[in-house]
């Protein structure tokens, strides 16, 4: 790529990110794709849909959200100041309603009447619950076995908003199985189903589309770190499982050469283990749920199971946008093990007041390392994805505490 | 004349409509498959349609993705299902061999690796579930490289633009999928599958078979007035499920399945 390129004209009308995403499903798919592809090309330009939008984020999630400068964290860590883009504040609790509030707004306007989901924690399970509510759409969301048992609490949130949810139990009971699920549902009902998927995965559109949605983190971000603090930030850190929240807060900042971008997958037990969900550390190219990208897999092509402690980043794939901005060298992607994970969400809670979700957790240890090796004038923008409330079994769980 | 282009030559100028089993390699034991490829044989299947075990098959309904499941605990891999073929073939150079599966196995494997084993090993034909024509450029290069068909779904939501670009990928013949679903759903309209492979017809002269929810032989026979080509999975892999205890009786259960189709579709 020529230096004066710009790394924001991806994807091609095709769906490709360079040799990642493109359209691999089953030809009776083919059609529902073009349809939400024309759907999506022309309400994202509509100034009536962009209205409706904007002001659903305002007064329905309570965006924008703030930034804030987390000092204590900052001075105990040493080294660069830490900001804080603060999803966590946004109703439902996180990054995911940014997209879902907008692929549900635009499953009305194509006149769908159902909605289906496939949630992994069960964060974009609720945000799509909850925006169906408000709606009045249909809506189920399939949701591994194993996931069911662990976020109980999720479960019972999205069937008091009237959702159905419908438990999975092939493969490995998780989030890639309720994937293919849901497109199974789709196959079958395209005619009056849209299909919300919660990640910057799956077939084009919804890289390009999901990520638009999401972009809104990165936009209002870049603005106010230069309000707040008189300039760019050095480096932004997001956590990466399908990569939504991530490609969000580094979209708009793409094309600022300075910014330094570091996207932070799940470890796990460690990289070496074999037990983590690291795709873009460990993995190979391959295709999977619609798209080319980087996957955990076998040497037969297998998928295999992943393991991380934050249900949200537990995933083989990651969004092809990532594999390409690895490949181009724009972005860094690193891991961040389950133990380094907790540990930030503990430092995180006693210094700020601040409880983030797991897979925020992530970002927050990695920005912390990176912090540590920066000056103080410099500054580190992470996103702070979603809040811990629904993680507190897990945590309480690893040390012997029953709630 | 490809393998397949010769059986659906053949079988035409004897007024019969090719019967296309579909077993997955591997299940429920890969020292099983070669043995039911020749008993479909001998119960009347043309074409054998193989499939190769993945562990996502997105495509496919709980019947089939069940039997991935059971030789994906056998470590079945694309390495083990051509050592398949080359054995079927030890006995067989005359039945056309498809597989069906996912890409990335194949991805994995390298294309042209994928399509000179496949060649070696004895395979005809490749069909991909999840690739469609316009990602299928340089799979169907190395395919046709190898002298191997690449067959291609059309489904009833392909337009006359895509049906199209499919008859332009495809060779061997087009396997129309029936319905709006997965494999083993219900819900088959005659009509609506007849009045479909008038407008595929439209567009090319290869060809067609019909698949995915084909129960019976009834249904088979119907189907055999309409089509060149007429597939069963998920009722046959039913059946192996239903002898998971008794394996020595899977192969006797699919033949007699496969023989009742053929012979109400012979009796058309």
């Amino acid at each position: 790529m020529e230096k004066n390129e710009s790394f924001m004209n991806m994807p091609d009308e095709r769906g490709h990110f360079g040799p990642y995403g493109g359209i691999f499903v089953a030809e009776t798919l083919m059609e529902a794709l073009q349809e939400l592809r024309r759907a999506y090309e022309k309400y994202l330009v509509d100034p009536d849909f962009l209205a409706e939008l904007d002001a659903d984020l305002q007064h329905y999630v309570g965006r924008p959200s703030p930034i804030y400068h987390a000092e204590r964290l900052s001075r105990e860590n040493g080294g660069a100041q830490i900001y804080l883009k603060r999803e966590d504040l946004n109703h439902t609790g996180a990054h995911k309603v940014n997209n879902t509030i907008g692929q549900a707004l635009l499953a009305k306007r194509m006149g769908k009447r159902r909605i289906i989901a496939e949630t992994g924690a069960g964060q974009h399970g609720v945000a799509t619950a909850t925006v169906a509510a408000r709606l009045g759409l249909e809506c189920v969301v399939y949701m591994g076995e194993v996931d069911v048992a662990r976020q109980e609490a999720n479960v019972y949130r999205m069937r008091l908003l009237g959702a159905e949810v419908r438990s999975v139990s092939s493969g490995s009971k998780t989030l890639k199985d309720a994937l293919n699920e849901a497109m199974r549902d789709w196959v079958a009902t395209v005619d009056d189903t849209f299909y919300i998927i919660g990640t910057v995965a799956g077939p084009h559109p919804y890289p390009a589309m999901v990520r638009d949605f999401q972009a809104i983190i990165g936009r209002e971000a870049r603005q106010q770190i230069q309000d707040m603090s008189g300039g760019l930030p050095d480096a932004l850190v997001a956590c990466v499982g399908g990569g939504s929240n991530a490609i969000g807060l580094f979209y708009p900042f793409l094309d600022d050469e300075d910014v330094a971008i570091y996207g932070v997958e799940a470890a796990g037990e460690g990289l070496d283990s074999g037990h983590h969900a690291a795709p873009l550390c460990a993995g190979e190219p391959g295709v999977l749920h619609g798209n080319r990208t980087y996957l955990m897999e076998d040497k037969d092509g297998q998928i295999i199971e992943t393991h991380s402690i934050s249900a949200g980043l537990d995933y083989p794939g990651v969004g092809p946008e990532h594999a390409w901005l690895k490949d181009m060298g724009r972005a860094n992607y690193v891991a961040i093990d389950d133990g380094e994970a907790l540990a930030a969400f503990h430092l995180l809670t006693r210094t700020e007041g601040i409880i983030p979700a797991l897979e925020s957790s992530h970002a927050v240890a990695y920005a912390l390392k990176l912090a540590a090796d920066m000056r103080p004038e410099q500054k580190v923008l992470v996103n702070l994805s979603g809040r811990g409330d629904k993680d507190m079994h897990t945590v309480a769980a690893i040390e012997g505490i029953q709630i | 004349m490809s393998r397949i282009s010769a059986c659906f030559s053949d079988l035409k100028s004897h007024g019969r409509t090719a019967l296309l089993p579909f077993v997955t390699a591997g299940d429920p034991h890969p020292d099983l498959t070669v043995g039911f490829m020749h008993d479909l044989v001998e119960a009347g299947a043309d074409i054998i349609e193989l499939g190769v075990p993945f562990s996502d098959p997105m495509a496919d309904g709980p019947v089939i993705q069940r039997a991935s499941e059971r030789a994906l605990a056998h470590h079945v891999s694309l390495h083990d299902v051509f050592d398949m073929v080359r054995n079927f073939r030890r006995a067989n150079d005359r039945t056309p061999v498809i597989l069906m599966g996912y890409l990335n196995p194949v991805e994995v494997m390298g294309y042209e690796a994928f399509a000179r084993s496949a060649a070696q090993a004895g395979v005809d034909g490749v069909l991909t579930v999840d690739m469609p024509p316009e990602e299928s450029h340089d799979l169907v290069q190395a395919l046709r490289a190898e002298a191997l068909d690449a067959v291609f779904l059309a489904a009833p939501t392909s337009h006359r633009r895509r049906l199209e670009m499919i008859a332009d990928a495809a060779s061997g013949f087009v396997y129309y999928v029936s319905l709006k679903g997965v494999t083993g759903s219900a819900n088959l309209v005659l009509e609506e599958v007849a009045a479909k492979l008038g407008e595929i017809r439209e567009v090319t002269d290869m060809p067609l078979g019909v698949g995915f929810g084909i129960k019976d032989a009834p249904m088979a026979a119907a189907m055999a007035k309409i089509a060149d080509a007429v597939v069963v999975g998920s009722a046959l892999v039913s059946r192996i499920e239903a002898n998971l205890s008794k394996p020595d009786k899977i192969g006797a259960e699919l033949k007699q399945l496969l023989h009742e189709m053929r012979a109400a579709m012979d009796a058309n």
